[in-house]
């Protein structure tokens, strides 16, 4: 089986300062796979240079396009991974107004990807769009009002629904819960597991949550001062950490 | 000072060069706009400066000027511009369209269609058409090397998300050769069709963005829509009320305290010629 | 169908003063299709550990914990991912869920996770909260507000929603009253009849006694007597 996404050696400094530094793992198709850390542990970095938005020093992430296979996304031309980021990946931002046009209805928020990969047909885009707030639990009364008079939880549904509409295979997620209540985010977590599993999608979950990614990853990275510490398997990670930083990470979550 | 005093054409010969390499290469490449150094008019921002540097730029000893605003001759903007270049170049000046080697415009087309050998200058507020959507510079330029257009048409969908058809009419965004997403500067959308296929050069100079653009003669535009709602030109559904005329754009003048209205072409030159030739409107004397 | 060949287990506790403790050394057992094996000892023997150590859920240092042909010890993350959806089942003392899931969709889920469609999924599901006793009315409810008896029943129907080949049971009848007991008993009996290998931890002893083929005592693997 051929990984969805091959990351290989990925290493991107800031000046003197390590971002993160020969990461490698493998994600195959289907697997929702977390990444942990404390803040400036070099997560939101790594998923940056996955994504495309940064250029990483050295390393290679190669995805399996649906075209030709598996290419290395960090050479390839612009126009190429731009095609890939608005088709066969999707960036769900922790802050909605970061993945959201405030200035624009709902309904044209989820139609954009549709447009900008020539849909033509407005009748149609909106069906769709509708369609899609529906699954992410927005009443289609609200599509053509602006996001600006959403909740929190309803912008970040809002966000989710904008980047699943053309299909992707694979979904960055940036801390998608954070600054949410904790009811919000239980609503959003069942969705985005149900999504999941429902379009087969695999996912990067970058979260400082642990209750986040036991619910929602297979897999876990534990990150610190940009290097991996720790993978497996996501409950053994949290059940039976090996190294001194995960034990230390798991041991410090308070129980409710 | 005498007028002597300055070159001819206002700007100096060095400056003229520079704009000339700017519309020379925005011919090249049709629709892409062309940065390029723009120069303190007499006149404030806004009023045309970057279609006078244009018009500055190719205007030559032997050309005839026509300056239109709204597609009138008679307005202040108009009088304004032509009458510095007259003191400035010395050139012909004139109203016919026919007879203009070199118009420049604000906000329209003339309803007569352009031959070879004319330019037809465009003044220009904002050139970017992803501007309003996307307010990074840095962002609208990749998108435009990218042909990353997607949010063209979700403007057009917001149009008729909020009025129920496409509710943009004047700067209606054009895609010009398949290429590069255009802002053909405030004209009617009326005038859109006239923009594809025309015989003469077209050049659009934005002053105070710094922006020059083009399209050669005989270019393909087309005017951005959707299957199901599709671009429709329109204007006023009047005949004007002073020539006659059903198939030119209208203005809408208000006549008294009472509501009366009038609706006349707004091309002047167009409106005075079929007078001449005897057609006659309602509101006609 | 489960087989353990000298199987270790040590945790290092970095965070204390990076003390090393062994809890299973030279773990060897075989559990085969439709038997029913115990694993027994005195509190602290070691018993959920080494079930964990099947699951997956902890890391085994040494030997092999061989599955319907997949080694757990050496196996990459998505095998074992791949393994619990069709192969292994574990049916835990906690349920773990997402809050605000309906009871019925927590029961269904490991088939839909087996591609079975959503109606066939909640049939199934249907039909063993109703054998369990849990009222109807409860079914669209998330179990996050049940009952510890309610919750343990939950955690049962959905161990046994999909006719797993091997399945581990900590404690499945702690807590239940007779009827449900009876109740849980009798599907585990039904899974060793249609040949699951089953590896149980029970206090309940006329359960063992009435399920169980046979016993392995955990503090055989102790590494205060392998020593």
């Amino acid at each position: 089986m051929t990984p969805l996404l091959s990351v290989q050696g990925v290493t991107k400094h800031y000046g003197p300062h390590i971002g993160c530094a020969d990461v490698s793992f493998d994600l195959y198709p289907g697997e929702v796979m977390g990444i942990v850390g404390e803040s400036g542990s070099g997560k939101s970095t790594l998923l940056n240079c996955m994504a495309g938005h940064l250029v990483p020093d050295s390393g290679q992430v190669v995805f399996d396009t649906r075209g030709h296979g598996p290419r290395d996304t960090v050479t390839m031309s612009e126009p190429e991974r731009r095609m890939l980021a608005r088709t066969d990946w999707a960036f769900v931002h922790q802050h909605a107004r970061d993945g959201l046009r405030m200035g624009v209805s709902a309904g044209g928020n989820v139609g954009e990807r549709l447009m900008a990969v020539g849909a033509r047909n407005y009748a149609d885009i909106r069906a769709k769009a509708t369609d899609w707030l529906g699954r992410v639990e927005i009443d289609a009364a609200r599509v053509d009002d602006r996001p600006t008079t959403f909740s929190g939880g309803m912008q970040q549904r809002l966000q989710i629904a904008r980047n699943l509409v053309t299909g992707p295979r694979l979904v960055f997620m940036d801390e998608p819960t954070g600054g949410l209540d904790v009811s919000v985010q239980a609503r959003l977590l069942d969705l985005l597991r149900g999504l999941v599993r429902d379009m087969g999608l695999s996912a990067i979950i970058v979260t400082h949550d642990l209750a986040v990614v036991r619910l929602l990853a297979d897999r876990l990275m534990v990150m610190k001062s940009g290097r991996v510490v720790e993978a497996g398997l996501t409950d053994q990670v949290l059940d039976d950490p090996q190294h001194a930083y995960s034990q230390l990470l798991v041991s410090s979550v308070l129980q409710v | 000072m005498t007028e002597r005093a300055y070159n001819f054409a206002y700007l100096d010969e060095q400056t003229k060069r520079m704009i000339r390499r700017a519309i020379l290469k925005g011919l090249a490449i049709p629709g892409y706009q062309v940065p390029f150094a723009s120069r303190e008019m007499p006149m404030p921002y806004g009023w045309g400066t970057g279609g006078v540097q244009v018009s500055a730029a190719v205007l030559t000893p032997d050309d005839t000027l026509k300056v239109i605003d709204q597609g009138a001759d008679d307005t202040t903007n108009a009088v304004s511009i032509r009458s510095f270049f007259q003191r400035t170049a010395g050139v012909a000046t004139t109203t016919a369209t026919r007879d203009a080697t070199v118009i420049q415009t604000r906000h329209r087309i003339p309803e007569e269609p352009l031959r070879e050998g004319q330019i037809l200058v465009y003044q220009v507020p904002i050139p970017e058409p992803l501007r309003f959507l996307e307010p990074r510079e840095s962002e609208t330029r990749k998108m435009h090397s990218l042909e990353d257009y997607g949010l063209m048409h979700v403007k057009l969908y917001e149009d008729i998300a909020r009025h129920g058809h496409i509710a943009t009419s004047y700067a209606y965004p054009v895609k010009v050769e398949g290429r590069y997403v255009m802002d053909p500067s405030p004209i009617p959308k009326f005038d859109n069709p006239k923009l594809g296929n025309m015989a003469a050069i077209q050049l659009f100079g934005a002053g105070r963005e710094q922006r020059i653009y083009a399209l050669p003669p005989y270019t393909q535009v087309v005017s951005l829509d959707f299957d199901d709602h599709p671009f429709e030109p329109s204007k006023a559904d009047h005949p004007c009320g002073m020539c006659g005329g059903t198939d030119s754009y209208l203005d809408e003048l208000i006549v008294d305290d009472a509501g009366g209205r009038m609706f006349v072409c707004s091309d002047t030159d167009y409106c005075e010629g079929r007078q001449a030739a005897g057609h006659k409107g309602k509101d006609a004397a | 169908m489960i087989e353990l060949h000298n199987v270790s287990k040590t945790f290092t506790l970095h965070n204390q003063g990076s003390a090393v403790i062994e809890v299973i050394h030279g773990a060897t057992f075989a559990v085969a299709p439709g038997e029913c094996v115990a694993l027994t000892g005195a509190s602290g023997a070691g018993k959920s550990t080494l079930m964990r150590m099947i699951y997956g859920n902890y890391l085994t240092q040494a030997g092999e914990i061989r599955i319907g042909g997949v080694d757990i010890v050496q196996a990459q993350p998505r095998e074992i991912i791949a393994l619990r959806r069709d192969v292994l089942g574990y049916v835990s003392q906690f349920l773990r869920v997402v809050p605000r899931v309906p009871t019925l969709e927590v029961v269904a889920e490991p088939l839909r996770a087996l591609g079975v469609p959503a109606a066939d999924a909640q049939a199934r599901a249907k039909a063993l909260l109703a054998r369990l006793n849990i009222p109807e009315r409860l079914w669209s409810l998330s179990p996050t507000t049940f009952s510890g008896g309610e919750q343990q029943r939950v955690n049962i129907a959905r161990g046994f929603a999909h006719a797993y080949p091997a399945m581990l049971l900590d404690e499945p009848t702690a807590s239940l009253d007779a009827a449900n007991r009876e109740v849980v008993l009798s599907l585990i009996e039904e899974a060793k009849a249609r040949g699951a290998a089953i590896i149980g931890i029970f206090h309940d002893e006329a359960a063992r006694a009435r399920l169980c083929d046979r016993e392995i005592d955990v503090g055989r693997f102790s590494p205060g007597l392998a020593a």
